[in-house]
């Protein structure tokens, strides 16, 4: 379909990443979160920046309209980082919305426009109770055909994994192994929700009974746990809660500038080299229900405008809301052939360790997804682990030049690709 | 006649209520969709007809839902009483969501993708509108 060739107009770079701690935080707004995240990052960027440096604002957000009953939250962020009167403009593409700002911002830079730019996205989603959550999310899919007959957000991915399962004869073990994986990266990672690894997790279960008198359960492992309904109850067969990314409050921000002033911000800029983004029909449209078009889309021209393939991704942070859109990711990615994810999975392939590390942050999974903030918060992963500062959690053995972000929008009607270097 | 109305989701819903699953052709490429567009995707006419499908097919992708959005609570479920909703791929060709019946929503386990499947309509509760069932065949 494409006419030609995509390439951008200039080359922008990465000089600064910060993230909000990511939680639930009764008393923090999305604005509280965001300062909390630009903080972060400003402390990053190895020579500094100054804020009347930077030129735009693009945010993404999904829904503080519903999560907080405020919307048109991009001045409000500005003002609050003191960028007042620059354009701040907020993206909305779901769970995507970020990673669109991202994409929104490389283009600004890339066109000309601005030479530095932030990228932010913030989301508090715990103020609701869980069903007012649910509908928020839902309204996400297809509202008036896939709504309306019930399905739920965990819903849609939950069909995606029986779909998987019977292609491939994939288990739900197979999947409670991504989450186990992405826990155990988690637990290295101070700023996630979810600290702790599985294991961890149900330990602490154990003690809490004894200390309380109550009957003191018995797990002989943490697959064991993680099969008990009452430890992991099913939110929508065969996905069940430890299959499911949390609720969570929590904001990210990266400065982006233009490739020529990298060096007057940062020792060591990561830069963009390929962006990608793609989009797709609602799940019962799609010719096959074990694949996302849209990832698949934006990886291809993310790979072709980078001049790199698949295999030479070194670590890469994908969109797992759930564990079953892990593996469908890293197969959509190219990582691994179709139906070959779950295997590579439990042979360690994709651990911290292994061949593909993936999600060594925890994943959304256990580092925590306040969706429109989860995009830019896997580029302060990337930041982290491609300069060599990403503290216990990093991945040993690999000098990383080359990484990739995959972020999808609710089940996949939005992806967007991004691919770094480090040179 | 049903061939003058819009293809658009009122329309869609007037013949749930009628108990009719309509998908919209393309007249040019014959391609079917479901629900119904008004632009074909894949050769971007616009001169669309009316299709009723036969209502039969096979599931294609499914999932009990045990923690269900707002209306489904007020239908009386909750983790111990999940309803199944899922994907029914019809012989006509495409594939539509909907709640799945007849099948035993507690033990998903023993549910298999390519179940056989025939269109029923869910009735029209006050204030909400008719939707997509299957029931097993």
């Amino acid at each position: 379909m494409s006419r030609r060739a995509r390439r951008l107009g200039r080359g922008v770079a990465l000089v600064g990443a910060g993230m909000s701690k990511f939680g639930a935080f009764a008393d923090k707004t999305s604005r509280d979160l965001f300062v909390d995240a630009f903080n972060a990052m400003t402390k990053t960027v190895d020579k500094g920046v100054d804020t009347e440096d930077i030129e735009a604002l693009y945010v993404g957000n999904y829904s503080s309209d519903l999560f907080e009953g405020q919307g048109h939250i991009a001045p409000i962020m500005a003002d609050w980082v003191g960028l007042v009167p620059k354009p701040a403009t907020r993206v909305e593409d779901a769970c995507a919305s970020s990673g669109v700002a991202i994409r929104e911002g490389i283009l600004a830079i890339a066109s000309g426009l601005y030479d530095t730019v932030l990228v932010g996205g913030t989301e508090k989603m715990t103020n609701l109770p869980t069903e007012q959550v649910t509908d928020t999310l839902a309204s996400a899919s297809d509202a008036v055909y896939e709504g309306a007959c019930g399905f739920t957000f965990p819903g849609l991915y939950a069909a995606m994994a029986t779909a998987y399962m019977a292609k491939y004869g994939a288990s739900v073990e197979h999947f409670m192994k991504v989450g186990i994986k992405n826990h155990n990266n988690g637990a290295l990672n101070p700023k996630a929700q979810f600290n702790r690894s599985i294991k961890d997790l149900m330990n602490a279960r154990i003690e809490k009974a004894k200390q309380k008198g109550e009957p003191v359960p018995y797990w002989r492992d943490e697959l064991e746990f993680l099969k008990d309904p009452r430890a992991n109850p099913v939110v929508a067969w065969p996905m069940r809660l430890f299959d499911c990314s949390p609720i969570t409050d929590g904001a990210a921000c990266i400065l982006l500038v233009a490739e020529d002033l990298a060096g007057d911000f940062s020792d060591n800029p990561i830069y963009i080299i390929g962006t990608g983004q793609g989009s797709d029909h609602a799940l019962n449209e799609r010719k096959d229900l074990t694949s996302i078009l849209a990832s698949r889309t934006a990886a291809k021209q993310a790979y072709e405008m980078a001049g790199v393939k698949p295999e030479d991704i070194q670590i890469a942070e994908v969109h797992d809301c759930f564990t079953i859109a892990e593996l469908m990711a890293i197969e959509d990615l190219g990582f691994f052939k179709p139906g070959e994810a779950f295997k590579a999975t439990e042979r360690g392939l994709t651990a911290r360790d292994g061949a593909k590390p993936i999600n060594t942050s925890g994943g959304l999974k256990s580092k925590g997804h306040p969706v429109g903030a989860s995009g830019v918060g896997q580029v302060v992963e990337i930041w982290h682990q491609m300069r060599g500062e990403a503290g216990p959690r990093q991945v040993p053995g690999k000098d990383i030049r080359l990484a990739l972000t995959h972020n999808v929008g609710a089940t996949g009607g939005t992806c967007v690709v991004h691919i770094y270097q480090r040179r | 006649m049903t061939e003058e109305r819009e293809f658009d989701s009122a329309s869609f819903y007037r013949f749930l209520a009628e108990k009719k699953l309509m998908a919209s052709r393309c007249k040019k490429c014959q391609e079917l969709y479901l629900p119904p567009h008004p632009i074909c995707s894949k050769c971007h006419g616009n001169d669309m007809e009316w299709v009723e499908m036969k209502g039969k097919g096979r599931l294609a992708a499914f999932t009990a839902v045990a923690v269900g959005p707002s209306f489904t609570i007020e239908e009386g479920y909750d983790r111990d009483n999940p309803y199944l909703v899922g994907v029914v791929e019809l012989e006509e060709g495409p594939k539509v969501s909907g709640r799945i019946r007849g099948l035993d929503a507690r033990k998903p386990e023993g549910i298999k993708v390519g179940t056989p499947l025939t269109v029923e309509f869910m009735e029209q509760e006050e204030g909400r509108r008719c939707f997509v069932a299957f029931k097993a065949r």
